[in-house]
């Protein structure tokens, strides 16, 4: 039988502010454990939760960033559980009346077409600590620092067919939160982590199959893998004559399976009611329209921009507006060069991506900025250097050992372009090499190559090498 | 000059003004009074007596440098429901027995400022749970009209202690009548102010929505000059108001011919005790003498308050108590074998009978399935009832009535029947609901037992209340009177 996935995720941002939800202690992450909670984190007796404008702000960007409703009203509910590292017994998030409904995003896949994901809801949370089950024989510690760190929680339809339109999906929201600056989206520190909820159908069934949820994944390698294992896990239970329990699961990555946490039957009752220690947040029109003027320029208008202003191809633009980063780093070098934007594009995309990649560090992290990697380009687009001569000299660029120019001049990497000089060279690689001459002249007209490698070996790669062609043709042909 | 335990309040700050005597005499007096008596009465949890002496000292050096105000040297005590910094504020649990405060209330900062001397903590039901004091985990208050009666709660400490001089006042909080009613059945005046006037920082939640912190204090003059410490905006709480404090001593006085009260039917009905209903009816005859007209008014919803209150008040209280779990601060049982364990024997050791019984109703009422039916509905019948008064103010200036059904009855007579103790807060748990001011005046006795006489008004009339409460105070001295034990 042909099975058809069915997968919606529910993706936990935490909000850049700089103090909490509904305190005023630090979001800071890592200071020693429980240093950065006050009496209102540690939910003391008799402590009141007041809410942060700015996370306010901060949902509703998202909101219009997504075409969703900004809800003129929205509540704020208590979830009641134990756990000992959720203070109060329970935590302050939106239940029945979310501040952000309704809205799309639109994803684009490896084959280059594009798919409307629906996005029901994003709601504001505090989030809870972190219990710490070493150092402690025994017992477990308790850190509440993170307790009250603001969370924007955005819960996709059931819309993704595979593990890869949800891992396309996570990351168009990863960079568009980051887009609107209200995440810094750094997942190893948990700032962006995702729970997906997963099922199987025969395809062309209409009704879905039972789900379960995959908890806390903070990775998009991860995700895929998840989805993947679970899907196929599903697929062989019913296969194999089994039904799929609606169960929470854990993913562990070491051993690339999903464990059950928890089934429906054990899940709590978390007796959701409005919490009487906050009024219902209303949001004035004023409001929305001051976060309107603050709106940058998102994703996909500066996509269609960079295909229209700088003549790139689909695929580079979308690879160069992927992040924020990227996407001013490109303009900003573009700018110094005055132009040349699809050199910087296939740069960017060849070049600085690899070495990025290598080493694994994000764009602003990157040794080389932008007006340093203007001034490298600009040396290929005057015939400085040759493009195979840049990548040496990016490399030591990288490694911190100067400008372009300066790397150029202690390296003696100067291409020669004085065509006497060259044509100099050029008669002794051919005096050197009488046979493959011959042969040349007798009809192998692929040897071309091996004269010009030639005289870049005798120039050590200095030599411009559209000019090697020029003069090698004239001579040889003449 | 009178013994300075029997003077009022507003008096005491008169005689500190004048120098008649100093805060460190006035509150040397009533701690004497406080070890002479209390261990009878039971009305303290904690006695704070060397801060006092030395807030009373350092009180008496800012009326030297002309620095004082009409509280300064004053005397008080608190409900242990307010956190005080660095003195336990138990909530009359087991559960906070051992809770050292972090810092103070907003309430207790108020009166920190004003100079105000803290003579220690008062006695209460278990988390405010109660309407005799008699869930408290140090042992129940006694009536100084009569020791083998109730005191009413749950601001039971702070009413008897007035009600014996043992402070000239006290804080108090009201979530369905703990202001109120042990007002009432203890003979001294009480205020529970509208819903969001004084701000619930530090004040430990019982039910949130219902939950507002008042002054308890022999007449009306003192409650306006302990208001005005007590009220105002406070960021710290998002349901506490932004909108201007009144002076509240400076109405007090003006006459108020041609007020209209309105005087609900339902209050006046079957389960009212007839000798209680004479005395208000005295009260009322003397506003009717002052030019005041008494209007016959109807309620119609009255009759819901009980359950949509003993829905409300469980489910946010079973919320608000979660956060005692053994973890952070209060009771850990001894040696957990586990993570339940240790939940479930804190919490059972830690929390008594009422607290548990309300916390299993609430949890209840707030479970899947059974969401709407109690909790939506009792919300919604809430909405009625705010209606309800909406429409009578549309008629009157205020509403009388009984502050309770019967003066004090008798320790232990209600305590195995949770329906009929739940019934002596039945014509005050409305005002909460609909989250309007309300107060109870000393009316009278009824066999050597004080009767109150209930006052509600519109939202933010705290100023007329209080000057319609002192108006009866300019005509009757019940609010003088002081158990014989105590004179």
């Amino acid at each position: 039988m042909e099975w058809e996935i069915v997968i919606g995720l529910e993706i936990h941002a935490q909000l850049k502010t700089r103090s909490k939800i509904f305190s005023g202690a630090s979001t800071a992450y890592g200071a020693e454990p429980n240093t950065q909670a006050c009496a209102v984190d540690l939910g003391l007796p008799g402590v009141l939760p007041v809410l942060n404008r700015e996370v306010v702000r901060m949902a509703a960007k998202f909101g219009l960033a997504i075409g969703a409703e900004v809800a003129r009203k929205s509540v704020f509910a208590r979830k009641n559980y134990f756990y000992p590292d959720l203070p109060k017994g329970y935590q302050i998030s939106q239940y029945e009346l979310p501040i952000v409904s309704n809205g799309t995003l639109t994803i684009t896949l490896d084959d280059g077409s594009s798919k409307v994901i629906g996005v029901t809801r994003a709601h504001l949370e505090e989030d809870a600590g972190k219990s710490l089950h070493e150092d402690f024989h025994g017992m477990t510690g308790i850190d509440l620092n993170r307790a009250g760190t603001p969370l924007l929680e955005i819960v996709s339809e059931p819309d993704m067919r595979s593990a890869k339109e949800a891992v396309a999906y996570m990351r168009k929201i990863h960079s568009l939160v980051q887009y609107l600056d209200i995440c810094d989206g750094n997942m190893q520190e948990g700032s962006f982590r995702c729970d997906a909820n997963v099922s199987v159908r025969p395809k062309g069934q209409t009704a879905f199959g039972t789900r379960t949820e995959i908890k806390n994944i903070n990775s998009f390698r991860f995700v895929e893998r998840a989805i993947h294992y679970e899907a196929q896990r599903q697929i062989d239970l019913i296969e194999d004559g089994g039904e799929v329990v609606q169960e929470t699961r854990l993913y562990d990555p070491d051993r690339n399976e999903t464990r059950s946490m928890r089934t429906k039957e054990e899940a709590n009752d978390y007796r959701y009611f409005p919490c009487p220690d906050l009024l219902p947040l209303v949001i004035e029109p004023a409001f929305i329209d001051e976060v309107k003027r603050e709106m940058p320029e998102l994703p996909d208008e500066k996509k269609a921009r960079f295909e229209q202003d700088y003549g790139l191809s689909s695929y580079d633009a979308n690879v160069l507006i992927a992040s924020r980063a990227t996407a001013d780093y490109f303009e900003a070098v573009v700018e110094a060069l005055d132009g040349e934007a699809k050199l910087v594009a296939n740069w960017m995309n060849g070049e600085l991506a690899a070495r990025l990649n290598r080493d694994g560090i994000e764009i602003d992290a990157a040794p080389v900025d932008a007006v340093a990697f203007a001034g490298l380009l600009r040396r290929i687009t005057d015939n400085t250097i040759s493009g195979k001569i840049a990548k040496e000299v990016f490399d030591a660029m990288w490694q911190g050992e100067g400008g372009a120019d300066e790397i150029i001049e202690a390296r003696g990497l100067k291409q020669i372009t004085d065509s006497g000089a060259l044509e100099a060279i050029i008669d002794e690689v051919l005096a050197n090499n009488p046979s493959q001459v011959e042969q040349y002249r007798g009809g192998q007209a692929k040897l071309l190559g091996y004269f010009v490698g030639q005289v870049m070996k005798a120039t050590q790669g200095k030599a411009n090498p559209g000019q090697v062609n020029q003069i090698l043709k004239q001579k040889l042909d003449g | 000059m009178t013994a300075l335990h029997r003077m009022t309040l507003a008096e005491l700050s008169r005689g500190l003004a004048a120098g008649d005597f100093s805060s460190v005499e006035l509150t040397r007096h009533f701690l004497d009074r406080i070890a002479a008596h209390d261990g009878l009465l039971n009305s303290f949890i904690t006695v704070t007596d060397e801060a006092a002496l030395a807030a009373a000292a350092a009180a008496d050096r800012r009326r030297a440098a002309g620095e004082a105000g009409p509280l300064t040297g004053i005397p008080l005590a608190q409900k242990d429901i307010f956190n005080t910094d660095g003195v336990r504020t138990s909530c009359g649990s087991r559960m906070l027995d051992n809770y050292i405060a972090p810092f103070d209330a907003r309430v207790v900062e108020g009166f920190n400022a004003a100079g105000a001397v803290m003579l220690g903590k008062t006695n209460m039901d278990e988390f405010a749970m109660g309407s005799s004091n008699e869930t408290s985990y140090y042992g129940p208050v006694k009536n100084p009209w009569d020791t083998e009666r109730v005191p009413g709660g749950s601001s039971g400490g702070s009413a008897a202690a007035v009600a014996a001089r043992l402070a000239p006042a006290a804080t108090g909080t009201d979530t369905g009548g703990s202001i109120r009613q042990p007002a009432a059945l203890c003979g001294i005046t009480g205020l529970k102010p509208t819903y969001g006037r004084v701000s619930r920082w530090g004040m430990i939640a019982f039910a949130s929505s219902l939950d507002q912190a008042g002054p308890m204090a022999p007449s009306a003059e003192d409650c306006a000059l302990l208001l005005q410490a007590m009220a105002g905006f406070d960021e710290r709480d998002s349901t506490c108001m932004e909108r201007p404090v009144e002076d509240y001593a400076a109405g007090l006085g003006e006459g108020i011919e041609g007020l209209k009260i309105g005087l609900p039917k339902e209050y006046f009905a079957a389960g009212l005790d007839a000798e209680v209903e004479a005395r208000v009816r005295e009260a009322l005859a003397v506003y009717e003498s002052l030019g005041a007209e008494l209007v016959d008014i109807t309620l119609p919803n009255s009759h819901l308050s009980a359950p949509a209150y003993y829905v409300v008040a469980p489910a946010e209280c079973s919320s608000n108590l979660s956060r005692f779990d053994g973890v952070r601060f209060g009771h850990r049982c001894d040696d957990p074998k586990d993570l339940e364990d240790m939940y479930c024997r804190s919490r059972g050791e830690g929390f008594g009978d009422e607290v548990k019984r309300r916390i299993l109703v609430g949890t209840y009422a707030l479970s899947a399935g059974y969401y709407d039916a109690y909790y939506l509905k009792a919300q919604q019948i809430r909405r009625l009832i705010r209606d309800d008064f909406r429409r009578a103010f549309e008629q009157v200036d205020v509403i009388m009535g009984p502050t309770t059904p019967t003066p004090a009855f008798r320790l232990g007579e209600k305590a195995d029947d949770p329906i009929s103790m739940y019934l002596s807060d039945i014509y005050t748990i409305a005002v909460n609901l609909a989250g309007l001011p309300g107060m109870s005046v000393p009316a009278g006795l009824v066999n050597g037992l004080p009767v109150g006489l209930h006052i509600v008004g519109d939202y933010w009339s705290e100023a007329r209340l209080l000057n319609v409460a002192h108006r009866l105070q300019l005509e009757t001295d019940w609010h003088k009177r002081i158990p014989e034990a105590y004179a």
